[in-house]
């Protein structure tokens, strides 16, 4: 993946929470074999609806969405992910995301931003009522920054994690440097254990 | 050694290499693969010029494209088809075994694994399917990943994993009669919610536990992500050593003692701590019915439709609002009072062959309801074949259910198994997600006895009002 340093943006509030990953990229667009294009279903069916805070004129353009609590639950699909990254979010910020969809995220570059649920709910509001509001975060620093408003606020990201964004770096590389233990544990599996041949 | 719970025990049992301020490097035993959440992944090994590392522990079925009819026919579907074609390129590039649409062993991914002995005590397993917790009921770690995991195991066998918090789920006393493991893991998750369980790996334990079969502890387990869980997992006993014991896959002979010897040591200490402990009491529990558009949104059979009202935070009352007007329901209208268009049987929750025989004997002898749409979809072709040998599939069809060929069907939706905008459905699946069963779809989440029950009500109902 691409090395990702600072986000700076403006916002889309997505004032729901527990959004399931069949929301953000319904099961029609699955059957695809390539990683590109989702970005068109993002969200397919509220899409629909004309009044959609993502089909808003002035939230056009924008990078950082922020969701309610438990973003990105069910599925384990991470088209979801490629869906979000096509349409040119960058980073996602709630008070919690589901397991899965958090490393699918991180594998492809969208920064997961976990806030307190009192500053996740500030955030919506303020997006809502001023769309050109602008958002920094910094993945080093491991902060969110909302000049406008003076408020800075840490967020969590391991340390492992923090440094892949900022290296860009690729996960499978970093395994096989431990392909002699790989090797080793191989060698030490216990013979009951199945295998299709 | 301090003492460990059952989940850190097989961890430890797998770290290839310790992590020192980054994730610990884990081994995988067993990793399933389908044909919707692998061709990328393919793709990316071909791009970095890298094999699979052991296609012998790797294993393909297509499941979640299949349509249920016409199987000897060419998919209708032209972007399924394509899809279906990819998968048993790549395996037969790659030199993994695929049980394509049709063949004997072709199955649910979850279903199809247990079935043929390859799910066992103590091992790790993943498929880029957030159901793979399923396998945890042998008392096995497995969970749900992505595409770039599945990848990533695909050419290392190994996954970073940091670590995962562990959280005992204690259910006392006995189910009453009537009342299923799907009504058990749904009073579960209505109890934790959706997030309850996100970073943790959950281990269900206590006596409404061990008196389950196999069949309802995959169910249990199955669902254990709708809490937002990594996994779920419950400690194998006599129970689970009679279920592997024999199947194609299982150890033969002296293997089998020694595997036995093993699998006899995964138990949680004593001693050991759990991060969170919730309890349950069994005994008190009557079927369940989902109400709104998670599956945290929980009532049961005897109860009303919750409102807003009923709820604390404004976020669970703005989704309570948001549910019931997406469900078409009002708040205070009786479940057995919702009339229902469409019952669907089957999935990785409920496509099993205890599911099959729970919901035929409360059909035997009745009707569906002028109008019903009643599909039955067995999880495997092993399932069907046996539901058959058994003469369930004529209790079926006599009772004006549709009997279908194996797959994922109508519980993501993905074949031509959908709702209509508006349709409302009792479904033995596990996500009544908007949209899931099929864009404007309304999904309601039942056992197999009361989707039977329903089916020939045409209201939800439980097999006593029959």
């Amino acid at each position: 993946m691409k090395p990702v340093t600072i986000i700076t943006g403006r916002a889309v509030p997505l004032d729901r929470s527990d959004v399931d990953t069949d929301q953000i990229i319904p099961s029609d667009w699955l059957k695809r074999v390539e990683r590109t294009g989702f970005g068109a279903g993002l969200f397919g069916e509220w899409r629909d609806d004309r009044d959609f805070v993502l089909n808003k004129s002035e939230y056009q353009g924008a990078n950082i969405l922020i969701a309610g609590e438990n973003f990105g639950t069910g599925s384990s699909r991470e088209h979801a992910v490629w869906a979000l990254t096509d349409y040119g979010f960058e980073a996602v910020i709630s008070p919690r995301f589901a397991d899965i969809f958090r490393n699918n995220s991180t594998k492809q570059g969208l920064l997961p931003v976990v806030v307190e649920p009192a500053v996740g709910a500030r955030l919506l509001e303020e997006v809502a009522k001023d769309p050109s509001l602008e958002i920094t975060i910094d993945v080093a620093q491991g902060t969110l920054e909302v000049p406008a408003l003076g408020l800075t606020i840490e967020f969590p990201l391991d340390e492992f994690t923090r440094a892949r964004f900022l290296n860009g770096w690729d996960d499978i590389g970093l395994s096989l440097r431990y392909e002699d233990e790989i090797e080793s544990f191989e060698q030490s599996r216990p013979r009951f254990m199945p295998s299709t041949r | 050694m301090s003492p460990r719970t059952l989940s850190e025990k097989i961890w430890d049992a797998h770290v290839v290499h310790k992590g020192v301020e980054e994730p610990d490097l884990v081994f995988i035993d067993l990793h399933l693969i389908h044909e919707v959440t692998s061709p990328q992944a393919f793709d990316g090994l071909r791009l970095a010029g890298r094999k699979v590392r052991h296609p012998e522990l790797t294993l393909a079925t297509a499941d979640h494209n299949v349509p249920t009819t016409d199987i000897d026919k060419p998919v209708a579907d032209p972007i399924s088809a394509k899809q279906l074609d990819v998968l048993d390129a790549n395996t037969a590039e790659f030199g993994i075994i695929c049980y394509p649409m049709g063949h004997k062993n072709q199955g649910i991914v979850h279903i199809m694994g247990p079935e043929q002995g390859y799910t066992q005590p103590g091992m790790t397993i993943v498929c880029g399917d957030s159901h793979t917790s399923t396998h945890g009921a042998f008392g096995a770690l497995a969970f749900g990943i992505g595409t770039s995991e599945v990848e990533h195991v695909l050419a290392t066998q190994t996954l970073p994993q940091l670590p995962v918090k562990t959280m005992a789920v204690e259910v006392q006393g006995s189910l009453p009669r009537g009342v299923s493991a799907k009504d058990l893991v749904l009073a579960i998750i209505g109890k934790l919610g959706t997030g309850g369980g996100i970073g943790h790996i959950i281990e269900y334990r206590g006596e409404a536990i061990r008196g389950l079969s196999m069949e309802g502890r995959m169910t249990v387990c199955n669902m254990s992500i709708e809490a937002g869980a990594r996994a779920g997992l419950i400690a194998p006993d006599e129970t689970t050593f009679a279920y592997v014991k024999g199947r194609d896959h299982a150890p033969k002979g002296e293997d089998w003692d020694k595997a036995v010897e093993y699998w006899k040591t995964l138990v949680t200490d004593d001693d050991a701590v759990f991060d969170t402990v919730v309890t349950l009491d069994a005994s008190t529990l009557v079927p369940a019915v989902t109400w709104g558009t998670n599956p945290g949104q929980v009532a049961f059979i005897d109860s009303v439709v919750p409102g807003p009202d009923d709820f604390t935070t404004a976020s669970e009352k703005d989704a309570a609002a948001r549910a019931l007007e997406y469900m078409g329901l009002t708040a205070g209208t009786p479940m057995r009072e919702i009339k229902v268009d469409t019952v669907f049987i089957g999935s990785c929750t409920n496509g099993r062959i205890e599911d099959i025989r729970a919901a035929a004997a409360v059909l035997e002898g009745h009707r569906v309801a002028d109008g019903m749409r009643a599909l039955m979809v067995p999880g495997s072709h092993r399932v069907k074949e046996q539901a058959e040998a058994e003469g369930l599939d004529k209790i079926f069809t006599a009772a004006g259910f549709e009997w279908r060929e194996p797959g994922c069907s109508m519980c993501l939706a993905m074949n031509p198994d959908k709702l209509s905008v508006g349709e409302r459905s009792a479904s033995t699946s596990n996500r009544n997600f908007e949209g899931r069963q099929g864009r404007g779809g309304r999904t309601h989440l039942v056992s197999p006895a009361v989707a039977a029950a329903t089916a020939v009500k045409g209201y939800f109902a439980a097999p006593e009002d029959l």
